[in-house]
């Protein structure tokens, strides 16, 4: 028995290892955006000798008059508006898909089951080209109108699961009640699908924020630019880059998704868990 | 009477499925079917955005496959990525799910602390910390140095760079441990009990019992992984410099279409590129699917009993 306990010591310091080894470069993005710019690459240790606000100062300033203050903005207004069109329509397709009885249902199910595992890249081309015609490059409208048109489709099938576990003698004795259909999918599904509403919503907002590509392809006016946009403007790949304020801005960048992640932490985890999301 | 009654109640409901189904159908048929199709008849022109499409035939697809060293390259700089970083992943995964599985204290802890990775790891920040990680004078090299290797940066050199950001991607292997850990809990304990009478050390339960109950998880994460790290794009462009450089030694598929496309404005070309993408994509799945039967093990199917 003596063995057992000193097994485990083991076992928890190798954890917390490779944990510490893995959070270290979270640590050297945080840490050196306090130091005084000469120092980040000279000063191997993580905790600054000499700790300035500089970097955010400068890094907040911008790019060309625009300060990062607006690329939040601009970044949060995407997110959350393509957050609440996933949710919204893709709850009104999955409640069709997990409990209404129409006609070519099974066709419509297996073609969305398809566009899961279509990349993104085969769409791109066109779609670029319609929001060309239409005059939208350089609006919000390409990056959010997608999720109007419940395209993530991907979370259609997250809700019809869940709902297909909610018991139907619920919606029966609604029906008797004299609800309608519409009524049901209100007063009925849409409170007891809150939790897969909000798995559905952070993984959202997260894909949202990240999702560099779309926004470059889409947005060249630095007054829509969105954070992402913003630090990649900062950045010089020949490496004459303000080091400071770049890092200082990356950090930023991720305060909204750890702070989404730790508030709805017993959502996402479980959500992944049943789920298989990312 | 009754009849009647029920076929006006179908019809009520059909109608309703429709109305729900509006945004998704407009959807599926105005950015995803008829894109597809759009893309596909894309690739048999020259088109510029600026002009109207030529048709041209095959030529892409002949220009492509018999003149194209570019797309040799990248996708061959593609395939390392994913059948290097997936596999990988996935045995971190695995290897810390079991680590973490047996009733250990603090897991909550330890659960957040490794999927941390996960969520910050598509950003654009994360991939520039890395540049700075594997730099000449990073992290990385700071820490061989204490074993007295001096190493290159990783960066600046075209054989290397690829391992930096395979090494981005296996470090958010939270997420699929995650989902072990759930699959972990599914695995009835009584096995390992009447495994243990028998006689079966830990490594022969590993192989025995813990690796076949966990297949259908394993195969689910191994059709999202080559999906997803076929379309990888941020780390590429944002650890390399943009244009696939160090020597296109970041020139990943989907860079190498996105040039194409909206930097040489090519934009038939870029279509053949992504049909062919979609081809290859489909075509692992398939395999993966096919070959699942002889190796994912489903405890309820008639074989369990």
């Amino acid at each position: 028995m003596a063995a057992k306990p000193f097994a485990q010591l083991v076992k928890h310091l190798f954890i917390i290892g490779l944990g510490l080894l893995m959070m270290y470069p979270i640590f050297w993005l945080i840490s050196s955006s306090f130091k005084p710019n000469q120092f980040i690459f000279s000063e191997p240790g993580l905790w600054p000798t000499q700790v300035t606000l500089d970097n955010y100062i400068n890094g907040w300033r911008g790019l060309q008059g625009i300060t990062f203050g607006t690329f939040f903005l601009n970044s949060a207004f995407i997110s959350i508006m393509s957050v609440l069109g996933n949710i919204i329509t893709c709850s009104l397709a999955a409640f069709a898909f997990g409990r209404l009885r129409f006609k070519l249902s099974k066709l419509w199910f297996a073609l969305m089951l398809v566009t899961i595992m279509l990349p993104y890249h085969v769409t791109l081309i066109p779609q670029y080209i319609i929001f060309n015609e239409l005059d939208w490059v350089n609006t919000y409208l390409p990056l959010i109108l997608p999720k109007w048109l419940a395209t993530d489709s991907f979370f259609i099938l997250l809700m019809v699961q869940f709902i297909r576990g909610i018991p139907r003698e619920l919606d029966e004795s609604a029906t008797i009640d004299g609800c309608s259909q519409r009524q049901i999918y209100s007063r009925i599904i849409l409170p007891l699908l809150v939790p897969a509403l909000i798995t559905a919503a952070i993984f959202t907002f997260i894909w949202t924020w990240d999702d560099f590509f779309s926004q470059m392809i889409y947005i060249s006016d630095i007054k829509l630019f969105t954070v992402q946009l913003g630090i990649r403007s900062l950045f010089d790949p020949s490496g004459s880059s303000d080091w400071g304020a770049l890092l200082a801005m990356s950090a930023l960048s991720l305060m909204p998704i750890t702070v989404v992640f730790f508030t709805f932490q017993r959502y996402f985890l479980e959500g992944i868990a049943t789920t298989g999301l990312k | 009477m009754r009849a009647s009654r029920r076929s006006s109640l179908a019809r009520e409901q059909n109608l309703t499925a429709y109305l729900f189904l509006t945004p998704w159908l407009i959807g599926l048929i105005v950015l995803t079917a008829g894109p597809m199709l759009g893309s596909l008849y894309l690739s048999l022109t020259k088109y510029d955005l600026f002009s109207a499409p030529k048709w041209i035939g095959l030529e892409n697809y002949v220009q492509i496959f018999t003149n194209d060293s570019t797309f040799t390259s990248s996708l061959m700089l593609t395939f390392k990525y994913v059948f290097l970083s997936v596999p990988l992943r996935l045995a971190f995964a695995l290897a810390v799910a079991m680590a973490l599985n047996k009733g250990i204290r603090a897991l909550g802890i330890y659960r957040t602390v490794y999927y941390i990775p996960s969520l910050l790891g598509g950003s654009v920040a994360i991939a520039i910390v890395w540049r700075q990680v594997f730099d000449g004078n990073g992290i990385v090299n700071g820490f061989l140095s204490w074993f007295g290797i001096e190493g290159p940066s990783w960066i600046a050199h075209p054989d290397y760079i690829i391992y930096s950001i395979i090494s981005l991607s296996v470090w958010q292997f939270g997420s699929a441990m995650v989902i072990f850990l759930a699959g972990l809990k599914q695995v009835p304990g009584e096995l390992y009990e009447a495994s243990a009478i028998d006689g079966a050390g830990k490594g022969r339960q590993f192989l025995s019992i813990t690796l076949p109950m966990l297949t259908p998880v394993i195969f689910f994460n191994l059709i999202m992984g080559i999906i997803n790290s076929f379309q990888a794009f941020t780390p590429a462009f944002v650890i390399g410099d943009g244009r696939g450089g160090p020597l296109d030694a970041t020139m990943f598929y989907t860079l190498y279409l996105y040039l194409k496309g909206f930097s040489f404005f090519d934009m038939g070309y870029s279509a053949a590129l992504a049909w062919i993408m979609l081809l290859i994509i489909g075509l692992f799945t398939a395999i993966v699917f096919i070959t699942s039967k002889y190796w994912v093990f489903y405890g309820d199917s008639k074989e369990g009993k």
